[in-house]
């Protein structure tokens, strides 16, 4: 008997226990929204997310989100031209052509290169990306967008290098044994089959680095330079989101507008991110069902 | 024929490209930090205070306080993450409740870090009033490494054979026991490379601490769990950001570049090592 109610403990503990990460996420949403909604009271919504102006500053402010929300945009589709087609050339050249010992030496490599904080591929941008960018395009400074998109690119595809290529793997042998048995080569399997059939899996993965891309702030914090304008090219320093958060929250005074409007903007970073993970989950949970696996 | 073997080695060279340039820019990486950190990095570097308006001496009171925050992170999330995984793999079968769990610890992954800054102020600095501390710091990054904890931890305990399990269970053992006896001492490789990985991942993070525990400056050591800490990943940002002597300082930084990523790299090997170890004792290969 005694027994049995130390078990009943036991399993409630860990029943408790296992609702954090629920409570977590609940409580970030709850957070971001109490501390971030106060600012509507004053700015409406619209002259929030629509605003070309930011000087949170200036008397009167100017809280418009607009330059910060088309930077973060910018700079991420530049990362995507860099580590999609990177990632995803890498993952196949991974799975698809490596040997079993190529792979077992590769696949490790990428996975530890995807763990280098971004502290280091700022600091790196800053001191060896920006003076190229500057000196090959004869720019006033190297801290543009397009340092930014590169960094962030190259940063980035190791990560979803490392996703497409679980996608890949999760496609069954026997569908690229049956393509080469009625004579296609490596290559017509690997288009025509094992593509099309880790479809889903490789747009997760592309999804997901889109998602990290524009949540990352350390990169573009140091290397994007930091002017709340609209970006007209890629050759102008932008200032993200998330480096707007990081580097104006110590000049923010608890309980005023710049620091709600600074949890805004953390909402807005917060609620785009969700979407693209769920997106995710979605597209892989169909992906994992049509491959006949459980989730 | 013929055509479809000149496209196969096209296509063939164009994925090797991109496997190249991709371990190319990686290796510029390395080989820039490595090549030019390396002779900052002396004895006294590692042991010593700053000094001179942070243009000379070392960065010890950054690699203590990065060594507490990173502790202080895997103390919290650790028994949080591995009952989590428990509770998930031992305790309930796939149904509504596991799932909408594996939904949020799915999303909670996908919180950029920034985002846990901002929850840290607001909850920890601010409402709970922890202040800027290694105790704030470290609730941050716990919460931001949780669901990579529970990630691994779960997979390390869906490797484990079922038989295990019901071997015990038909001798009589209750499931705690089951767990606690059985199902654990075997997962703890397995588990353990999971929290060596959350440990390089914290101590590179910089976001997170950014508003809740690095200060760019102290005078001495951390005392306390409520006292601010310098750390390696904020120096680096410090030093290039605020610095008043951009030429000195950039050689500082670039030491302590090479220091975290050393540290990371290194503790990221050993798990990632470990990892391929245990799969393939699982796997039979």
């Amino acid at each position: 008997m005694k027994q049995k109610i130390k078990e009943e403990i036991y399993r409630c503990i860990f029943a408790v226990l296992a609702f954090s990460s629920l409570v977590f996420l609940v409580g970030i949403t709850l957070t971001l929204l109490t501390q971030g909604l106060p600012l509507f009271r004053e700015v409406s919504f619209m002259n929030f997310l629509a605003g070309t102006d930011w000087y949170p500053t200036y008397d009167p402010p100017d809280f418009g989100a607009l330059p910060l929300i088309a930077s973060s945009a910018f700079v991420t589709l530049g990362a995507m031209f860099v580590c999609v087609p990177l990632g995803i050339g890498s993952a196949l050249y991974m799975n698809e052509i490596a040997g079993y010992r190529q792979k077992s030496f590769l696949k490790p490599l990428v996975e530890i290169l995807a763990g280098i904080p971004s502290v280091i591929y700022g600091f790196f941008g800053m001191v060896a990306v920006a003076p190229l960018i500057q000196r090959i395009f004869n720019l006033p400074t190297g801290l543009t967008a397009l340092t930014g998109s590169l960094v962030l690119g190259i940063m980035a595809t190791p990560t979803v290098a490392s996703l497409a290529e679980d996608a890949l793997s999760f496609v069954p042998n026997s569908f690229r044994e049956a393509s080469l048995a009625v004579g296609a080569n490596r290559w017509q399997t690997l288009v025509k089959v094992v593509m099309p059939s880790a479809g889903s899996g490789i747009s997760t993965a592309v999804i997901l680095g889109i998602s990290r891309a524009i949540g990352e702030t350390m990169t573009v914090l140091m290397v994007t330079g930091g002017s709340a304008v609209i970006p007209r090219s890629f050759f102008q320093p932008v200032r993200p989101m998330t480096s707007t958060i990081a580097s104006e929250m110590g000049e923010a005074v608890f309980g005023q507008l710049h620091y709600n409007s600074l949890f805004a903007l953390g909402l807005v970073l917060f609620f785009t991110t969700l979407f693209f993970n769920i997106i995710a989950e979605y597209i892989s949970s169909r992906y994992r069902l049509k491959l006949g696996m459980g989730r | 024929m013929k055509n479809s073997n000149i496209s196969q080695k096209a296509g063939f060279f164009i994925l090797f490209l991109c496997m190249f340039i991709t371990l190319f820019f990686l290796g510029v990486l390395l080989y820039f930090i490595i090549s030019k950190g390396i002779n900052a990095i002396s004895w006294e570097f590692l042991t010593s205070a700053p000094s001179g308006g942070m243009t000379e001496g070392g960065v010890a009171p950054a690699i203590v306080g990065t060594i507490y925050l990173t502790f202080g992170a895997i103390v919290f999330s650790l028994p949080l993450g591995l009952a989590c995984a428990i509770y998930l793999t031992e305790y309930t079968p796939d149904n509504l409740v596991t799932n909408i769990l594996r939904i949020s610890i799915n999303n909670l992954a996908g919180v950029p870090s920034v985002v846990f800054g901002l929850f840290g102020l607001a909850v920890f600095v601010k409402y709970l009033g922890f202040g800027v501390s290694i105790l704030s710091g470290s609730l941050t990054l716990g919460i931001l490494i949780l669901p990579g904890i529970i990630s691994a931890s779960r997979e390390a305990l869906t490797s484990i054979p079922q038989s295990f399990r019901e071997a015990s269970l038909a001798l009589g053992a209750t499931r705690w026991q089951t767990i606690r006896k059985i199902v654990l001492p075997a997962s703890l490789p397995g588990i353990l490379t999971g929290v060596i990985l959350s440990i390089g991942r914290a101590a590179g993070e910089t976001a997170p601490i950014l508003f809740t525990a690095a200060v760019f400056y102290m005078k001495g050591y951390p005392n306390s769990v409520f006292s601010e800490a310098m750390a390696l990943p904020y120096h680096i940002y410090g030093l290039m950001m605020e610095g008043t002597f951009p030429e000195k300082q950039s050689q500082i930084a670039y030491g302590c570049a090479l220091i975290l990523l050393l540290m990371v790299l290194l503790i990221s090997a050993i798990a990632i090592y470990f990892r391929q170890r245990q799969r393939r004792i699982y796997n039979g290969k």
